[in-house]
């Protein structure tokens, strides 16, 4: 049984156009849990997460992925390795075609043909079976962040990271993705990242919650310490709604 | 009139040799020409439309401007460069048709280029990073943005065909339309319109008119087929 995955981050520091969005001193994501990130629009979530998913590199510091008893960067790790990530991005773009194609897609680039089993389930999971023919361009908002979450769950990845993967939701289809998040962790030597918004999605299933202002990490709790008893003022005052910059 | 296109609905229906013989050429001359484009056009196009590198805009630029580049400017260009005394005038390829072919190339190949360029720059740039996300290889991802842009693509290719098969200047420059050697529908068109010869070149027109038509459509049901979710 290998043990799961887990990230370090040192010094990392991320800027577009020579504006700084991203600044992390120290961070780790422990083998196993389910970190939950939360933070304001634009202090930099989403960026994280690319960085975590070595779809872009930091300008500066580094971004460790430990797998497997190998220590991996964007620069080192080779497409199988990779391919242990997956990550569900905020605004969804599937491709013109079936919703079925679309759930194949990283099992096709995998070079495997015969998948028709493990979509199947993967699409009834998310409640769309009924739709696995349609365009996927035909989709709803909701309906197409579901197929997004499919096409990565049915990888299996070792490492998950999810930006906002229920914000276009209804309560019903929220608590279905929640627990099928719950259940791929189950499964075992699993990470997984969850970028929320909701403070209340983070609480059910986080084990450990961090906070970003403005491109820095202002706090990372369990998350019991971070709602109830959060170390930083500016904690106490994302918590209860409060405007915090 | 009536009996100019009697005699070459006779014609084509008799399949006269020499009527087919040069619409036989005429595809073979812009089929190949057509292959080398695409095979040219659509990864350059591509890579236009997705690479970062400087002096992208200057590039772009003269590719559309290619798109419009006068055929006989092009058919001169080629001559001169096939000429006897020009740069490759030892080949020997001034009035073949494989010069023919040459400039077809020209003409078609920034109008397949342009077209896939604008059509791959079209798609959602959110696509590519979420399909890196899911496990695709660099050159996976591209395969696929292309794939997106099939409609777009098709529309060029289409448009490459039409442009070249019924291209008259630059062909009767460069291969001299030679009877049995280079004469093309367009030219043979020219030639026997100018002779009176009105039934044979009604005929050949009828039959460039079927064969562009045959190619559209062939690309339109290849473009919805496709273009059906799978
Ligand atoms: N490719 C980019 N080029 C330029 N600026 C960018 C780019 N990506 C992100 N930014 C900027 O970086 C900052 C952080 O963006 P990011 O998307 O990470 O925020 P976020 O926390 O995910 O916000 P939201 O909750 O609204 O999704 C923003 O100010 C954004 O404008
Ligand atoms: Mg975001």
């Amino acid at each position: 049984m290998t043990a799961a995955p887990f990230y370090d981050l040192h010094h990392v520091q991320q800027s577009y156009n020579r504006r700084v969005v991203l600044r992390i001193p120290v961070l780790r994501v422990e083998p196993g849990e389910i970190l939950g990130i939360v933070g304001p629009s634009g202090a930099g979530k989403s960026t994280l997460l690319r960085l975590l998913a070595f779809l872009e590199q930091p300008a500066q510091g580094a971004v460790t992925l430990h797998l497997d008893n190998q220590e991996l960067t964007a620069e080192t790790a080779t497409i199988d390795q990779r391919r242990q990530i997956a990550m569900v991005f905020q605004r969804p773009a599937l491709l013109r075609r079936s919703v079925r194609a679309n759930v194949a897609y990283g099992l096709r680039v995998r070079g495997g043909r015969d998948h028709r089993e493990q979509i199947d389930a993967a699409l009834k999971q998310v409640k769309l079976d009924h739709l696995a023919a349609a365009d996927a361009h035909t989709l709803s908002g909701g309906e197409a962040q579901r197929v997004a979450l499919a096409r990565a769950l049915v990888l299996r990845p070792r490492v998950l990271l999810l930006d906002e993967p229920t914000a276009n939701l209804d309560p019903y289809n929220v608590r279905l993705i929640e627990s099928l998040i719950q259940q791929h962790l189950a499964a075992g030597n699993t990470t997984i990242m969850l970028v929320t918004h909701n403070i209340f999605q983070a609480q059910r299933l986080a084990t450990r919650v961090a906070l970003l202002l403005d491109g820095e990490l202002v706090e990372t709790a369990p998350v019991l310490g971070f709602f109830q008893s959060p170390a930083d003022a500016r904690t106490a005052a994302f918590v209860s709604g409060e405007l915090v910059y | 009139m009536i009996d100019a296109l009697r005699e070459a609905l006779r014609l084509i229906f008799s399949l006269d040799p020499g009527v087919v013989e040069i619409a036989l050429r005429s595809l073979q001359v812009t089929v190949s020409a057509l292959a080398i484009s695409v095979v040219i056009g659509i990864p350059l196009g591509a890579w236009l439309a997705l690479g970062h590198f400087s002096g992208k805009k200057l590039v772009t630029a003269l590719v559309y401007t290619g798109m419009g580049l006068p055929p006989v400017v092009v058919g001169l260009g080629v001559f001169l460069v096939f000429s006897r005394s020009g740069p490759l005038g030892d080949w020997g390829w001034l009035f073949t048709s494989a010069a023919m072919v040459v400039a077809q190339v020209i003409i078609a190949t920034p109008l397949v280029m342009g077209v896939t360029m604008s059509s791959v720059a079209g798609i959602n740039p959110d696509l590519r990073p979420q399909l890196r996300a899911l496990g695709a290889t660099p050159w996976q991802a591209t395969w696929a943005q292309l794939i997106e842009a099939r409609s777009g693509i098709i529309v060029g290719i289409v448009a490459g065909f039409g442009s070249i098969i019924s291209e008259v200047g630059a062909v009767m420059l460069v291969g001299g339309n030679i009877a049995g050697r280079t004469r093309v529908l367009t030219t043979a068109i020219v030639l026997e319109t100018r002779q009176g010869n009105f039934d044979i070149a009604l005929a050949l027109g009828i039959i460039l008119l079927l064969l562009s038509f045959a190619a559209n459509s062939a690309l339109i049901v290849l473009q919805t087929r496709t273009g059906v979710p799978r």
